[in-house]
């Protein structure tokens, strides 16, 4: 089935699911990364089950954050 | 490598963080790159993106997620890439600290920190960081005239 990832276009297999995706996309630091699917944040603790259909549109965020010490 | 950014965009970045204080304030950058082979070696910001430090903290920042969402979706409808972020540090240096570094996981991105720990004296300067051998590198940042 077809999904946007980050803005592309990626044929991936029926019913990925969100960890499935985060594998195959080997996002990097995926204990810090958030998912969005159709603008809905995706909790952590939904991503093994949490599948995909088709025309989903994935965006990865990875951690922005800091502090002064 | 050498960072370019607005006058008008630095302006909006310090009345943003001098808004905010007494708490750290945070944003995006996206813009162009030039390039030598594989080396970057000018980043032209053409956009600022304001965000709200979720945290409302003088000594932490967090982006909130759903701005960067927003934020993501602009550049990507500008041809602009993501280039880092940058953070105001209200009572310390402008200098990634231990923290920064710490979190700091795109090793790509240019960090830019604005200092306000001397009000009539702001100090922004840009850094890469890098995380596993937990150093920063500054880079050169050229304030730039706006442009027709």
């Amino acid at each position: 089935m077809n999904i946007t990832v980050g803005g592309e276009k990626k044929d991936v297999k029926d019913g990925i699911t969100v960890s499935e995706l985060i594998a195959q996309e080997k996002v990097e630091t995926p204990e810090y990364v958030t998912v969005s699917v159709n603008e809905e944040f995706i909790k952590r603790e939904d991503f093994d089950a949490r599948k995909l259909k088709e025309s989903d549109n994935v965006e990865f965020l990875y951690f922005m954050g800091g502090g002064a010490r | 490598m050498r960072i370019t950014l607005k006058q008008s965009d630095y302006d909006r970045i310090l009345d943003f963080a001098k808004s905010g204080l007494p708490n750290e304030a945070c944003g995006l950058i996206a813009g162009t790159e030039e390039r030598e082979g594989d080396k970057v070696t000018v980043r032209h910001i053409e956009k600022v993106y304001l965000l709200t430090n979720v945290d409302h903290s003088n000594e932490h920042f967090s982006m909130d997620p759903k701005e960067r969402l927003e934020s993501v979706k602009d550049m990507r409808a500008n041809g602009w890439k993501p280039l880092g972020n940058w953070h105001s540090h209200p009572e310390s240096p402008s200098r990634p600290s231990a923290e920064d570094i710490r979190l700091s996981f795109d090793v790509h991105a240019t960090y830019m920190i604005l200092s306000l720990m001397d009000r009539e004296h702001p100090d922004f300067n840009a850094f890469h960081t890098d995380k596993a051998q937990g150093v920063y590198r500054k880079e050169e940042l050229e304030i730039v005239k706006d442009t027709q």
